[in-house]
């Protein structure tokens, strides 16, 4: 009887499964494309590291660390790394390059390509360098060409097409440059102050147990502040930081398939409603509440079972598409295949959902009198009302598992649903009161054509609501991405423009301060800023050593707090992107038993330690005992310098430390040509160019998205698909309108004015909804998250309203056909031949 | 008298499938001005095609028909449209009002389709005739069916047509709500002088008109002036 009753239907039934297919083509390609990620990162872990395991320190091996290498066999490759300016002397330019002094066979899984190939095994034996491959081609340079790193100029052999765990976007802000290790010495780069990685690779056969070998050499090397990586754990990390977006992929995948869920109940609604008299003479010919309700319940999950699988298929397709499309981002050459649990999942999601949400509707159907037969009886039951709050805490307590399952944590699948709630609600709300709003304040003085297409709007069964929230949600989605991106860069931006610093030197030696800073001035540049760096690590917390605290299994203290290299610097005042969130600012230490420093907030937080807490810090040796006297909030985006840690002045003047400079060069060939200037009177000093980096973050972030709008076009597609079955469902409702104007005189110019006009207002009032609130979440964003002042730009209101609109038109105009050409006798066709 | 409707050698055939159905053959008639005319037959005799062709709703396959001195087989839709919207009002079997218009504003759509000015003075005054000015701001959710044919009524005379066409205008009313309506329909149509084409099954009400014409199987059976039956 399901199929024969729906049959007769079997084409709405069609968009109705259309509705979810592409909700599921998202998650499943994303849920596929994650898992492929992760088999990928376990198989490919010794490749992105380039050997079986290494240990890592920021100094050269001490005594106990040397013991823990020889004790492991001797490392089979030695690497020193720094960030390191590097010049071209034929091509007068210098950049900010990242180092790598290899000795050895590194890498030994995986390989370093290079142009030529034979370069990449022959540059030690050479003496040569081997250069990023875009590096190269940005300056012009070709095989045999000179780069000078420090001291040392090293011609180079060939060029760096890809290597163990680099990505594109890493490779953009320093490219690598590979040189003999023996050259780091005569570089004359590693100096107090640099930030040197000195890393020992090692090839382990047969392979030891990770887990045992970590437990043996982590509380050792970490008393040394060094650290033991694997290549599985490197593979885990790299794995959940790639998870975490991916993770956020899945949502807005999940909000269309939410979305298009919305469309099936709000179609199935209506559907249902039409059913009405079959279902009360079934009834009165008797048929059973449960036969009744099964007919439909078995058409709704046939039709999700079937989109639950037309979308996974699509999904694997989709997937495809993925590694092109995050290609920039990705350490590892990806190696799509199909895995199992996708397969399961997208089906399984389609039937639920699809029952799910169809199930207020349906429930309908248990409680049709029979009398309905004879007469209409509007309104709901009191028990149809109770079995629908039933149905919404069970779509809820759905949207709360699935998200749980994707994110697996309680608090964030909390606060996404909550999320989704509160988003639908005020996009309801608006699209609500929009609507009484036109009702009450009617526009009455308008013409005949644009009254009737707004009136159009209220027709019965309209699905107004649901297509506004549709088109809203995905104008949302679109707008907000595109106001974050926009409040982003023009916070970078309005920095640049002022006198800020847009070019930074950084290890900056105490006796090179002055001469630097003469050669900043000469260049008719003025010195902005001249900080000093002292490092040190943290000695104890509160009175507990860091060793003891790192052996503490129920330890509170964030870990990094324990290992971190902190670069300190002291003065007297707060500078502007600081502001005193509690205690007292002191600028002097005279003389007491504890130094009163100033911590940010967030290492107040994660060292768990408030006002009048000591600390004591290793300052190269030297034990210095201080007392938290306040903690600062620090705006961290700003494109300044800024400090988790800050002494008064008094205390750190005579320690080892170098100094931090800033300028800003009015244009790029002044700062260019101060940059050739500084490198070649300090070849150690590193310069960040500011308004590349802002080149580059406007890169990144374009590039990002891209994938995120990606994402959101499936809203938008979905929305579109919700639209065209709106237009379906109500098709019968608009021809008898547009069949009875067309009697009555209506010229064909009328009706498709009317026709247009309507989606006019549908499209116009949808995304200006969505607009609406993306500014409100974008200002919240802005003054919550960003701490940036919001300055919408045009665009999206010139592009994005225009655009879905228009889209919204042509799609309500393109399947509106068949209505604008119905021949009037259709309107007395229901009244016999 | 002038011939307000003339149709000659009318045929409509539909196609359904490989298979043909002749549903009107051979029709001609007349309808003067001003006069009443009704169209009666059983059901599937054609009388709905047969209303529908004569109101320019529907193209013939032969024959002409000629409707206010326009023929109407040489008028595309758009002419065809603004022909009834000047000249030709409606009543139907299942009123036909727009759900999200009010009476008064159902009422005066022919004459918003013209651009017309004073249309809501008109709407007005033509439902105060029917009895429903206090109603004139309710939909048609609202009003029984009996109203709503009566809403139907005005707006059929709304844009003061050149000839009515009623299709089984009781059809959906109890016999007494039905009566007033009809009685209401030729009090309006003898005060307008319109002319007044009915398609019914009733035939009493049949009787109620100057001539009948009786299909039957898409022929015309006979056409008499309603005294001589």
């Amino acid at each position: 009887m399901a199929w024969r009753d729906g049959r007769a239907s079997i084409k709405r039934l069609l968009l109705f499964m259309a509705s979810i297919v592409l909700g599921i083509a998202a998650l499943v390609s994303i849920q596929s494309f994650g898992g492929n990620l992760k088999q990928n990162f376990t198989q490919q872990s010794k490749s992105l590291m380039g050997s079986d395991f290494l240990i890592v320190a920021n100094e050269p091996p001490t005594e106990i660390v040397q013991r823990v290498l020889d004790s492991l066999g001797g490392a089979n490759a030695t690497e020193i790394n720094f960030p390191s300016m590097v010049s071209f002397p034929n091509k007068r330019a210098t950049k900010l390059a990242f180092v790598r002094g290899i000795n050895g066979g590194y890498p030994f899984y995986g390989s370093l390509v290079t142009k030529p190939p034979a370069a990449a095994i022959e540059y030690q034996r050479l003496g040569g360098a081997l250069v990023d491959a875009t590096l190269m081609l940005q300056y012009g340079l070709k095989t045999g060409d000179s780069i000078s790193v420090g001291m040392v100029t090293l011609p180079i052999v060939g060029s760096i097409t890809s290597g163990p765990g680099s990505t594109g976007i890493s490779a953009s802000i320093a490219p690598p440059v590979y040189i003999p290790y023996r050259f780091i010495d005569r570089t004359g780069l590693v100096q107090t102050g640099s930030r040197v990685e000195y890393k020992n690779y090692f090839v382990a056969n047969p392979e030891p147990n990770y887990v045992e070998l970590a437990k043996r050499l982590d509380p050792i090397l970490d008393a040394e502040n060094a650290d033991l990586d694997t290549h599985e754990s490197t593979g885990r990390q790299l794995g959940r930081r790639y998870e975490n977006f991916g993770k956020f992929l899945n949502l807005v995948a999940f909000i269309a398939l939410l979305l298009g869920c919305v469309g099936i109940a709000s179609s199935v609604h209506i559907y249902i409603k039409e059913k009405l008299i079959s279902i009360a003479v079934l009834k009165c010919l008797g048929a059973t509440r449960k036969q009744t309700f099964l007919i439909f319940l078995v058409q709704i999950a046939g039709m999700g079972l079937i989109g639950g699988l037309i979308g996974t298929a699509l999904g694997l397709i989709l997937q495809q598409s993925f590694p092109l499309l995050l290609r920039d981002f990705l350490p590892i050459e990806l190696k799509v295949s199909f895995l199992w649990q996708p397969l399961i999942i997208g089906p399984l999601l389609g039937l639920i959902m699809s029952v799910l949400f169809a199930l207020s509707p349906l429930i309908g159907t248990w409680y049709v009198s029979p009398l309905q037969a004879l007469r209409i009886q509007e309104g709901v039951s009191t028990k149809t009302r109770r079995a629908n709050v039933f149905v919404m805490a069970a779509i809820l307590l759905f949207l709360f598992a699935f998200s749980f399952w994707l994110l697996k944590q309680v608090s964030f699948a909390l606060a996404f649903v909550g999320g989704i709630l509160i988003v639908f609600s005020i996009l309801t709300g608006i699209a609500v009161v929009f609507m009484r709003a036109i009702k009450r304040y009617f526009p009455s003085s308008w013409g005949f054509v644009a009254r009737q297409s707004l009136l159009n709007l209220f027709r019965p069964n309209n699905q107004t609501l649901v297509l506004l929230l549709s088109i809203g949600v995905g104008t949302f989605l679109i707008s907000t991405l595109y106001f974050s991106k926009d409040i982003l860069l023009a916070k970078t931006a309005l920095e640049s423009s002022t006198k800020t610093p847009n070019l930074i030197l950084m290890d900056v030696q105490s006796d090179q301060t002055q001469e630097a800073s003469q050669s900043i001035r000469e260049a008719g540049l003025p010195v902005i800023d001249n900080f000093p760096i002292v490092t040190m690590r943290m000695h104890s917390i509160k009175g507990r050593s860091v060793n003891d605290i790192r052996q503490d299994s129920l330890r509170t203290v964030n870990r990094w707090i324990l290992n971190h290299e902190f670069r300190v610097t002291y003065r007297d005042s707060l500078v502007a992107s600081e502001t005193l969130a509690s205690g007292k600012w002191n600028p002097l230490f005279s003389k007491g038993d504890a130094i009163p420093i100033s911590l940010s907030d967030n290492v107040a937080r994660d060292a768990q330690v408030v006002e009048g807490d000591t600390l004591v810090f290793n300052v190269q040796g030297v034990l210095m005992e201080t007392v938290v006297a306040n903690t600062r909030t620090v705006d961290w985006g700003r494109m300044q310098m800024n400090f988790s840690v800050i002494f008064p002045k008094g205390v750190l003047e005579n320690a080892p430390q170098f100094h931090i400079l800033s300028t800003n060069a009015p244009d790029e060939k002044s700062s260019a040509s101060l940059q050739r200037k500084l490198v070649r009177k300090f070849p150690t000093v590193s310069i960040i160019d500011v308004r590349q980096l802002i080149g580059l973050v406007q890169d990144i972030l374009d590039k990002i998205s891209w994938v995120i709008n990606f994402m959101a076009f499936f809203s938008i597609l979905t929305g579109i698909i919700v639209l065209i079955g709106s237009i379906r469902t109500s098709k019968y409702q608009r021809i008898r309108e547009n069949v009875l104007l067309r009697t009555l005189g209506a010229q064909s110019s009328q009706i498709l004015k009317i026709t247009a006009l309507e989606y006019l207002y549908l499209g116009l009032m949808g995304s200006i909804i969505g607009i609406g609130l993306s500014l409100l979440g974008s200002q919240l964003l802005a003054t919550f998250v960003f701490k940036a002042a919001f300055i919408p730009s045009w665009i999206p209101f010139l592009v994005v309203v225009p655009g879905i609109t228009l889209l919204v038109l042509l799609i309500g105009l393109t399947n509106s056909r068949s209505v604008l050409k119905s021949p009037p006798l259709e309107v007395l066709r229901k009244e016999g031949t | 008298m002038t011939k307000i409707l003339n149709v000659h050698n009318l045929g409509k055939t539909y196609t359904s499938g490989s298979k043909k159905l002749t549903v009107l053959e051979d029709i001609s008639f007349e309808v003067e001005e001003g006069a009443t005319f009704a169209i009666v037959g059983p059901s599937g005799s054609g009388k709905t095609t047969l209303l529908g062709l004569c109101a320019g709703l529907d193209q013939a396959d032969s024959g002409t028909i000629t409707l206010c001195g326009a023929s109407l087989d040489a008028m595309n839709e758009d002419e065809l449209a603004q022909l009834r919207n000047r000249n030709v009002g409606f009543i139907f079997q299942n009123f036909q009002l727009l759900p999200t218009l009010t009476a008064l504003e159902n009422v005066i759509v022919p004459l918003e389709l013209q651009g017309a000015k004073n249309a809501a003075k008109i709407g007005l005054e033509l439902l105060e005739k029917v009895g429903l000015a206090d109603r004139s701001h309710h939909y048609p959710s609202q009003l029984s069916g009996g109203e709503q044919q009566r809403v139907a009524l005005a707006r059929a005379f709304s844009n003061t047509p050149s000839i009515l066409f009623a299709d089984e205008p009781t059809g959906n009313l109890d016999n007494e709500t039905g009566e007033k309506v009809i009685q209401l329909l030729f009090d309006l149509n003898e005060a307008a002088g319109t002319t007044l084409v009915i398609v019914t099954h009733d035939l009493e009400l049949a009787q109620r008109t100057q001539r009948i014409l009786r299909l039957k199987g898409g022929k015309v059976l006979t056409n008499q002036l309603t005294e001589a039956l």
